[in-house]
């Protein structure tokens, strides 16, 4: 480089001597300047390169400057070889070249250019690092990241070094923050900063940091702010400072009152999900049960029916249709309601039918054809669970707080709710059909005289009913496996959303399949699940000693029969 | 009062019922003992744990018959007054273990094995077979008051009732399934080894706890057949058939069924107190709600409101149950199934109106 440097150098002073002075003076300082540039950026490469080389070197003190210099050099090309080396994914050649091997071991690249390799025609071993390799190379993997284009990779890292922070890292962060424009990412490098800042000898950088806690920390600030306020053996307190600690007690209150709402925020969430399911698996059940005064123990098994039916479309589209894979849930949302409807109206043409009037022993029938169905679907598909995959745009899920993820499969799901109640309260109310079935439900004989025909009208109200249940079952899929029992765990639920909603009311049914989820789920942190479940159903079975019709009970005196 | 009794049958009836009994209580016992074991007539010993156990799913039917078939109030939950005297009995069972479990200490193996220090305080007295018996008696019964006196105050009946009595059953199951509860949780109470002193494994053990279930289940027979043929039991058969016209004759339904309910799950206390040692284990499994709706097609496949039914069709379901695990589990459910489905459409009122009817043609046929 300095050769190279000289020989310029004295190249222009050549041309100097030669006159043309100030052109040829601006084309010098403008050749010195890019071969300046450019014999450096070339001497970086070189050393980048080597560097790099130096991953598979046998020495691990070696392994360990190269590393550093990477780290140092923050040209993100290295991540791939540095993750590599950290998750023993790279090998070298005998050659020296570095090849990244994938997650199952057969497939292999190169590190430096990216290209597949041939593994079979080489030999093979893996460089050796110890636990303070793996320290430097979390360090520079995080400092490489730091620098990242991607916010996303900023992001990651920045949360990274906040859970093991390192001293050596604060000056890159600081510099990071700098430049960083992305307020995620700026909130994070700053509780970075905050929280080794509480470790420093000045004491407005400290009380500076316990703001910032205080401002953006959460609870895994908690511990470090509990330190502040310890006492030693004879009570005092170990930190000296009072205007610190009450800093740090202002900051851990407001912590966990964030947190407190944080909380409650996401047992609303998961409380509202776990609703908008029981919904699906109790509507079907509402209008059965409700509209007709129809007990369907085998209701649990159209939902399963319509789990299976999902779980079929899902392989049909992995088999003949891969390349559209993902839509096979929207396929699978007419279909699944159609086998259940379909299941729904045999059953209700060829047995259900013969016991209208005689509650008691439906109850009993359907109980017998849930046993068939199960034991049908046990024969056909095995015992075991199914899985049915999530389609891609429902894999996932979005971070509102920290540590909270909404996930998109249940996300939809409440969605789906939305859209099949909506649908279902439309037809109930604003077609001749839903007009016929009130009619049917208010008077039966009534609505015969005037020239309605009812059975038709039972045959229609049970296939809807199953067919709902069949989504539903197209909704359990998602976010869980499938199996022969599916529908048995759901129809106590179901019956318990019905009773408590009130019966042959829709809104009776989603006020209680909410209200039983989010109930439920804000009693889990405090009880347990088992004896959360348990004191939801001892409050439900108090809730029908006091008001046997539900909470939307029909207004009006009606004579029992 | 002994008039009143015998009155409860006719004298043939008299004469089968006891023969049936001298067949269970003399001739089998006496043929497990005198007739030598290569002998076709031998009744092994494995029987006699099994009938025992078959004995004890005719008391619960019977049981279930009086508020069912009777009153006409259908419960899903009988499962928690059957595991109640179950547990109870299975607690003192285990607390006569003594030193004996796989740990050697005091406590009952599950709880050394939760790494308990000390009996959790409703373990107490259960040393005792006097107070063991007491709770037996007493705790289903005050349970099903309990739960019936709100349930029928409130006026709940028909499939409400049916689906809050599954809805208890279903809580206590969850409740049995944890370990903290301290009965055992998952795997709830097993490996008993004796019972007042003897041992559970010795044939003439299972023998006596046989005749004695025998004893008990003929008693509880008697006792059903006396009260629904008293004039309570008319009234019973009225709440059944129309309990608005009853309530506006003057009577106070809620009494009448709250007694018939608590009467029901007395017994099937008892049936579960006598089920425990002879079958070896009681779990939470035996409150799950399917358990407890087989319960229900037992009697309905022998015939509702007739007692006797009850008690045949609770054998021959559970006969059927045996054969079908043994010979073909996968079609035991489907067998199940149908029956369900075949007795509610076809024979509402099951075996023993199949019997009847079939009984009346014949005599019919001879007056012609």
């Amino acid at each position: 480089m300095k050769q190279t440097y000289l020989l310029v150098k004295s190249q222009i002073l050549k041309t100097n001597i030669r006159g043309c002075k100030v052109f040829v003076r601006l084309l010098g300082v403008f050749v010195f300047l890019i071969v300046g540039i450019f014999s450096f950026s070339i001497a970086e490469a070189n050393d980048f390169e080597s560097s790099l080389k130096d991953l598979g070197n046998k020495s691990r003190s070696k392994i360990k400057i190269a590393v550093k210099r990477l780290g140092n050099i923050g040209n993100p090309a290295a991540l791939p070889a540095l993750e590599a080396l950290k998750d023993k994914h790279l090998q070298i050649s005998a050659d020296g070249s570095l090849i990244i091997l994938n997650e199952s071991e057969d497939q292999g690249r190169d590190a430096l250019s990216g290209n597949p390799v041939d593994l079979s025609s080489l030999t093979l071993h893996k460089p050796r690092i110890n636990n303070s390799v793996r320290r430097v190379l979390s360090m520079a993997i995080g400092k490489l990241k730091l620098t990242s284009d991607s916010p996303e990779v900023r992001l990651q890292a920045a949360g990274q070094l906040l859970k093991r922070p390192s001293t050596d890292l604060v000056e890159l962060v600081e510099k990071a923050l700098d430049r960083e424009d992305n307020d995620e990412v700026r909130k994070i490098f700053m509780l970075v900063l905050a929280k080794e800042g509480l470790k420093s000898d000045d004491k407005n950088r400290r009380l500076k940091s316990l703001n910032i806690i205080n401002e953006f920390g959460n609870n895994d600030f908690k511990t470090d702010l509990e330190a502040l306020l310890e006492k030693d053996d004879t009570g005092n307190f170990l930190e000296g400072d009072s205007e610190i600690r009450d800093h740090a007690t202002k900051a851990i209150s407001t912590i966990e009152n964030r947190q407190f709402f944080i909380n409650q925020a996401a047992n609303l969430f998961y409380g509202l999900s776990l609703g908008s399911i029981l919904l699906l698996a109790a509507l079907g059940l509402a209008i059965t049960f409700g509209l007709m005064g129809i007990i369907n123990m085998a209701h649990g098994e159209m939902l399963m029916l319509g789990a299976y039916a999902t779980f079929l479309v899902q392989n049909l589209f992995r088999e003949y249709l891969p390349g559209i894979f993902d839509w096979y849930l929207v396929i699978a949302i007419p279909i699944s309601f159609i086998v259940s409807a379909i299941i729904g109206i045999i059953l209700e043409r060829t047995i259900i039918r013969h016991l209208y009037g005689r509650p008691l022993e439906t109850l009993l029938a359907t109980w017998g054809i849930s046993l068939i169905l199960i034991q049908s679907v046990r024969l056909l598909f095995g015992a075991q669970n199914v899985k049915v995959a999530n389609p891609s745009y429902l894999s996932g899920g979005i971070e509102v707080f920290h540590g909270v993820v909404l996930p998109y499969n249940r996300i939809a799901i409440i969605m789906f709710v939305v859209f099949v109640v909506i649908s279902i309260w439309m037809l109930l109310q604003k077609t001749s059909l839903g007009l016929q079935v009130r009619a049917v439900t208010q008077n039966r004989e009534m609505a015969s005289c005037m020239g309605i025909s009812t059975h038709k009208i039972d045959m229609y109200t049970f296939g809807l009913g199953s067919g709902v249940a069949g989504l539903g079952g197209l909704a359990l899929s998602q976010i869980g496996n499938v199996g022969p029992e599916l529908g048995q765990l759901y129809i106590v639920d179901s019956f318990m959303v019905v009773v408590t909603g009130g019966v042959g009311k829709i809104a009776g049914t989603v006020a209680g399949a909410l209200g039983l989820g989010i109930l439920n789920k804000f009693l889990e942190p405090v009880a347990g699940a088992v004896l959360g479940k348990i004191i939801v159903l001892i409050l439900i079975v108090i809730l029908i000693q006091k008001r046997p019709q539900g909470l939307f009970a029909p207004k009006g005196r009606m004579v029992d029969n | 009062m002994i008039k009143k009794f015998i009155r409860l049958h006719s004298l043939r009836e008299w004469i089968f019922i006891f023969t049936i009994l001298a067949i269970a209580i003399v001739l089998l016992p006496l043929f497990n003992i005198l007739v030598p074991e290569e002998s076709v007539l031998h009744v092994p010993n494995y029987m006699f744990a099994l009938m025992g156990k078959y004995l004890c799913y005719a008391l619960v039917a019977l049981a279930i018959d009086l508020i069912w078939g009777y009153t006409g109030i259908l419960s899903l939950g009988h499962g928690v007054f059957f595991s109640m005297g179950g547990y109870a009995m299975g607690m003192y069972l285990m607390r006569s273990v003594g030193k004996e479990g796989v740990y050697k200490s005091d406590l009952p193996d599950f709880m050394v094995f939760l790494d308990w220090k000390e009996l959790p305080w409703y373990w107490y007295g259960f040393d005792s077979f006097i107070f063991t018996l007491l709770v037996i008696l007493i705790l289903p019964a005050l349970f099903a008051f309990t739960f019936g006196y709100f349930a029928f105050k409130s006026r709940i009946k028909g499939v409400y009732f049916a689906i809050i009595t599954q809805a208890m059953t279903f809580a206590l199951m969850l409740l049995f399934f944890r370990n903290e509860t301290g009965f055992g949780g998952n795997n709830g109470l097993t490996d008993f080894k004796r019972i007042l002193g003897y041992s559970l494994q010795e044939p003439s053990t299972k023998m006596s706890l046989y005749i004695i279930t025998t004893i008990v289940l003929f008693l509880s027979y008697i006792l059903s057949r006396y009260v629904v043929q008293s004039k309570l039991g008319r009234v019973l058969t009225a709440i059944r058939d129309a309990e608005s016209r009853v309530m506006f004759s003057g009577y106070n339904t809620v009494h009448y069924k709250l007694f018939i309910w608590t009467m029901s799950a007395f017994l099937c206390g008892i049936a579960g107190a006598l089920y425990v040692p002879q079958v070896g284990i009681i779990n939470p499994s035996e409150m799950q709600p399917s358990n407890s709706i087989e319960m229900a097609i037992w009697v309905a496949v022998g015939g509702r409101g007739t007692l006797s039914g009850a008690l045949v069709g609770a054998g021959l379901v559970n006969v059927a149950k045996s054969w079908f695990t043994v010979a073909a589990p996968d079609y035991w459910l489907y067998f199940l199934g149908t029956l369900f489905i075949v007795v509610t459409l076809y024979f509402p009122k099951g075996f023993t109106g199949m019997l009847a009817r079939f009984t009346s043609k014949e005599k019919s046929k001879e007056s012609a």
